[in-house]
């Protein structure tokens, strides 16, 4: 065989690489999401069935209707895509962190896969995770109220990329990462505060003028009422614009992500 | 076409340390090579760049002609890569992370199973297979590893101190176990810092010193260059002085044990006949140091070169069955402590 660069044909079938291996990484986050499922699923479906006690039937009652609905079924969407928010971004940002820091990242980073089959692997990971604990949360919110399902697609279309935006958002935190400090900042300094102010417990209606223009700019605003709307039918923002970031959202997150991975930066020196 | 092809290889890291100063090396197919060198040599660093861990900074390599920047997943598909430190997942079980691994590779999963059976078995890890990785002893974890970079049966098989902490008899059974593979066609570059694994196992070698490659030969070549050897003779009877033998420096050590520096033009067969001329009887006899270990400390301590050629030719890879050590049975000798990595 000649060495002149791309004369010899490669030594196996990279798209059978490339699927086996995607494959791979989703078989094994998935393992280690049921190797480790008392850290996984457990904490968000406790957490989501306080949110019901508390908010839904305790101080629920208080509150009233909201959008006319009752406000533990106004705020079981909104409890179900925080659950998969969270979710599918802890996912990606332990595993790969860890995975960077433990060093088994390089058992990939040697192998033939390229680097946009890891990102797409590690996000699928995280997607998995974020709709395996938005249904263990589904279930929870179906003890404590009744969900009717109005646009079933955009349900599923709203939790796939909103799992999916934050699958690549946790690879992101990871990649830059220099330690476990670092992997809770954005979860705690960002995340949390952009889900408490997301609409999740409320209409952004029953804000003044001001902050309804400020929450608009909150993304987790728009994801959270598509997937509302899928349910009830209701939503404080144009569902339409909502898919339209979203998916520009992913895309740009995951040319982000494989861009970085290409210049190898926080994995190689 | 060789198995390794690296031209010019630069890297500067961002602190501005100079790791590789123009690297050119060639390794044959077939070959069990070996790679050595002191700390901070820049071994680790040629070995990251080929298996895409380090990003280079100048330079060329290709792997079995496949270039590490055109056809990096072609090239990365041909190796295998047993690292210097552990990097596996310590919580997931060996047959795991080798089955896995051969997922990384595109090998189905029917196969890896099949393959990991083959290769736990064959690296005495099967009984192992179930438990978390991390309560395996430290040469159980490096022998999951070189299981772990063979499940895709790779044509170019690299070890980066594959035996360092590992005991003596385990060292051996790996030896023997690399040489095996290596007689079934696999590559290997090895670097290690016992240098007697080096001279048993290598047919060529390669010495890196400042980023630079000071040295590239056959190691019976190598070895042949060395002007002086230092014998130590084990008597069966007391000496109090040492014996005056014209041509030959001797020393006695203590009294039954006599050190005599032997130039290559000399035979050790003229000794042995004044020895037994004086009435000296010989119990045993050892070289002092290891034979590579001298060349090695010569060439990367300035201590000019080794010999008359500085880069000879290098052997051709010898046919898959040939044996491929020729080594003395000499003590393991390990590089001095300030030559080490």
């Amino acid at each position: 065989m000649s060495a002149v660069a791309g004369a010899a044909a490669p030594p196996v079938n990279l798209n059978v690489v490339r699927w086996i291996g995607f494959q791979t990484i989703v078989i094994r986050e998935y393992g280690r999401i049921i190797r480790i499922w008392g850290q996984t699923i457990v904490p968000s479906v406790v957490t989501a069935t306080l949110y019901f006690v508390i908010f839904g039937s305790l101080i629920g009652r208080r509150v009233g209707a909201m959008d006319g609905f009752d406000y533990k079924q106004y705020i079981a969407p909104g409890l179900i895509m925080m659950s998969v928010i969270t979710n599918s971004y802890g996912n990606v940002v332990a595993s790969f962190f860890g995975a960077k820091f433990g060093k088994h990242v390089e058992e990939m980073l040697v192998s033939p896969l390229p680097n946009w089959v890891i990102v797409a692997g590690y996000a699928a990971g995280g997607v998995v995770r974020g709709l395996l604990v938005g249904a263990a949360v589904t279930v929870v919110s179906l003890l404590f109220t009744h969900l009717s399902v109005q646009h079933l697609p955009v349900i599923v279309a709203a939790g796939l990329l909103t799992s999916l935006i934050f699958a690549l958002g946790g690879f992101l935190n990871a990649l830059f990462a220099k330690n476990f400090d670092q992997v809770n900042w954005i979860p705690t300094f960002v995340l949390t505060p952009l889900t408490y102010f997301g609409g999740v417990f409320y209409s952004v209606t029953l804000l003044p003028q001001w902050a309804q223009q400020v929450s608009y700019v909150n993304p987790i605003l728009h994801m959270v009422n598509a997937f509302r709307f899928g349910f009830l039918g209701v939503s404080d923002v144009s569902v339409g614009l909502a898919f339209a970031l979203m998916l520009a959202a992913a895309a740009a997150l995951f040319a982000i992500a494989v861009a970085l991975m290409n210049r190898g930066a926080g994995i190689r020196e | 076409m060789n198995a390794l092809s690296v031209r010019g290889l630069t890297k500067t890291y961002r602190n501005g340390v100079q790791a590789l100063s123009g690297v050119d090396l060639e390794v044959e197919r077939g070959d069990f090579f070996a790679l050595l060198g002191p700390n901070g040599a820049g071994k680790t660093t040629l070995i990251g760049i080929i298996t895409s861990l380090v990003n280079k900074t100048g330079g060329e390599a290709r792997v079995f002609g496949y270039d590490i920047d055109r056809e990096p997943e072609a090239a990365k598909a041909c190796i295998g890569i047993v690292p210097q430190e552990l990097n596996f997942n310590m919580f997931e079980s060996p047959y795991t992370i080798v089955v896995n691994q051969a997922g990384f590779y595109g090998i189905p999963r029917a196969v890896a199973r099949e393959r990991a059976e083959k290769y736990l078995k064959q690296l005495q890890l099967w009984d192992k297979r179930r438990g978390i990785s991390r309560a395996l002893s430290g040469g159980m974890k490096r022998r999951l590893m070189i299981a772990r970079a063979l499940m895709h049966e790779p044509r170019l098989l690299i070890l980066d101190e594959p035996t360092a902490g590992v005991d003596i008899e385990i060292r051996r059974s790996m030896w023997e176990f690399l040489r095996e593979i290596n007689a079934r066609g696999t590559t290997i570059i090895l670097t290690t810092h016992y240098l007697e694994e080096a001279e048993t196992l290598c047919r060529n070698i390669a010495i890196i010193s400042g980023g630079r490659i000071v040295e590239r030969d056959r190691m019976s070549s190598l070895l042949r260059r060395l002007h002086v050897a230092t014998f130590v003779l084990n008597l069966r009877d007391s000496l109090s002085v040492a014996p005056r033998l014209d041509g030959y420096v001797t020393t006695l050590v203590d009294d039954h044990t006599l050190e005599v520096e032997v130039s290559a033009e000399e035979n050790l067969n003229d000794i042995f006949a004044r020895l037994t001329a004086l009435g000296i009887e010989v119990l045993s006899m050892r070289n002092k140091v290891n034979r590579l270990e001298e060349i090695f400390m010569q060439l990367v301590e300035g201590r000019g070169t080794a010999g008359e050629g500085a880069h000879g030719e290098a052997a051709p890879a010898q046919p898959a069955t040939a044996p491929a050590g020729t080594g003395p049975e000499a003590p393991a000798a390990r590089l001095p402590a300030g030559a080490r990595r």
